[in-house]
């Protein structure tokens, strides 16, 4: 599908998301976090779309938000598109798990969670991956500071 | 005499059982807990981060160049490849026009690479299963591909050939003619592989059956490379996204169906045969040229997002990187074969016996550092 068929689709499904192309080579959806789980689960059990691989997932700090990037492939379709969700709470960041659609979001996510601190709902075992339990802060945040491991030059 | 125990109190219960950090078949330090009945396994918890590095966190203080450096220390079997996918990722942004000789080069040092990775793979993975002879095979026929490297790189396993633009310098003289002999050589080993290894009947009662991965989980679990299409899923990013000279020839994307660590073991084998013909194909049609063009001294990517996925030794090596116009990424993740290809782990090893686990483990060519990044 082109991006402009799979944009008319999938706004068709929920009307208030954000599609952009500028200053990226795949389609970008913006959506809230209390609609993620739905769209991802239809993107990937829509015949249409079919989205059945996620390749890539990212945390990302806005400094003003956290969020996350889900690249996401349809191995029959080829077509790639990218949902990506923000919370301005660094608090307690949580966004609904999506390791039920796509397996693999179970390290992925986990990943996350050890380096920005964001929670993510129904996770099977959300603890972290790399880090010791006792560590504290999240080292991939921008405001993080660590003087003795971080070389700042 | 009768032998069954009458009244008896004996019974299994389940324990926990470190594998690693240090275990020989985990082959760098990743530390698995089993939960085991027995010697039936019932999960697997990898325990990951003994050399994680946070290259991440680094790449956001490096510029572009030296980026390239880091990456060689991910998956430091496919180093080429990495340094690779960073290079593409900021050409593309850059919109920089690349010479041809650059992606001849580029490929068939890139296919070098797979080659020394795998017969490395093959070794240690004989090794793992008890067939010792296997690494002396592997290390003989990859020690070549090393002294081409060197000759070229100037290393023999970090080698920091790629720069954002090119090349670092051009090929070393001996290149082509060494490449052709390795060629040569090979082609008469590589049977070899299959006489003493693939066929032992031991050797296929320890793969055939173990391990099984469907296609459908394969998918879901975000496998890639070599796992991937042992279970019959075209993952080739090769295939689908070509990138550098892959498009100018022609091979096979080698799929198996049965999904077991043989399946996978075969697929990495007959990889090494395309790669072989990849070489040959390119190595008398190198183009004439320069081998980089030039860029600013300070590299300031645009504004805005830049996605490269690459087919390493071990799979889709994906790099994202958030620019926000500076001489540093705002963001940049590595999406590494390894760490998808680990998580499936406990999916194909529970129900199965410890030394199965190993066969498991074997199969999945797993590097740690590409997986503590």
């Amino acid at each position: 599908m082109t991006n402009e068929a799979l944009q008319n689709l999938i706004s068709s499904w929920i009307p208030e998301l954000e599609f952009t192309e500028e200053g990226s080579q795949f389609l970008n959806i913006s959506v809230k976090p209390e609609q993620l789980h739905q769209l991802l689960s239809q993107l990937k059990s829509n015949a249409e779309t079919s989205f059945d691989y996620l390749f890539c997932l990212t945390g990302i700090d806005y400094e003003k938000a956290l969020g996350v990037i889900y690249h996401l492939e349809s191995t029959t379709h080829r077509h790639i598109i990218v949902v990506k969700v923000q919370t301005e709470d660094r608090e307690n960041p949580t966004f609904d798990s999506v390791w039920d659609i796509w397996r693999t979001a179970e390290f992925h996510e986990r990943e996350v969670f050890d380096f920005f601190g964001i929670k993510f709902n129904n996770h099977p075992k959300l603890k972290r991956l790399f880090l010791t339990d006792e560590w504290e802060g999240f080292p991939l945040r921008k405001d993080y500071v660590d003087d003795i491991n971080m070389v700042i030059k | 005499m009768d032998t069954t125990i009458k009244n008896s109190n004996l019974k299994s219960e389940e324990y926990f059982i470190n594998m690693g950090p240090q275990h020989p078949a985990t082959h760098g330090v990743l530390r698995l807990l089993l939960t085991i009945d027995g010697e039936i396994i019932k999960k697997v918890e990898p325990d990951l981060g003994y050399i994680h590095r946070s290259i991440e966190k680094m790449c956001e203080r490096d510029s572009y160049q030296q980026i390239v450096h880091l990456t060689d220390r991910m998956d430091y079997l496919s180093s080429h490849i990495n340094n690779e996918a960073v290079c593409l990722t900021v050409e593309n942004a850059l919109q920089l026009e690349i010479p041809d000789r650059v992606k001849v080069i580029r490929t068939i040092i890139g296919e070098l690479t797979r080659i020394a990775s795998h017969t490395l793979w093959w070794g240690v993975m004989g090794m793992d299963v008890g067939a010792l002879t296997t690494y002396f095979y592997g290390f003989r026929d990859r020690e070549m591909i090393n002294d081409i490297f060197e000759e070229t790189c100037g290393a023999r396993l970090t080698m920091n050939y790629n720069i954002p633009g090119g090349l670092m310098f051009d090929i070393h003289p001996n290149f082509v003619k060494r490449t052709k002999e390795f060629i040569a050589h090979f082609k008469t080993k590589l049977p070899e592989y299959d006489t003493l290894l693939t066929g032992n009947v031991i050797f296929q009662k320890r793969m055939k059956g173990v391990g099984v991965l469907t296609k459908e989980d394969a998918i879901s679990f975000g496998a890639s490379g070599p796992v991937g299409r042992g279970s019959g899923y075209s993952c080739d990013v090769r295939k689908h996204h070509p990138y550098s000279a892959i498009d100018k020839v022609t091979f096979n994307e080698v799929l198996k169906t049965d999904g077991d660590s043989f399946a996978r073991y075969q697929v990495r084998v007959q990889e090494m045969w395309e790669s072989l013909s990849i070489i040959e194909q390119l190595i008398d049609n190198i183009p004439e040229g320069d081998v980089q063009v030039a860029t600013n001294a300070v590299i300031k990517l645009p504004k805005g997002e830049f996605y490269q996925k690459v087919e390493t030794a071990r799979g889709e090596l994906g790099v994202y990187i958030n620019s926000t116009g500076t001489k540093n990424p705002y963001r940049l993740k590595f999406r590494s074969p390894g760490f998808s290809n680990l998580s499936l782990l406990n999916h194909i090893a529970v129900g199965s016996k410890i030394g199965d686990l190993v066969a498991s483990m074997a199969t999945l060519d797993l590097v740690i550092p590409d997986i503590d990044r």
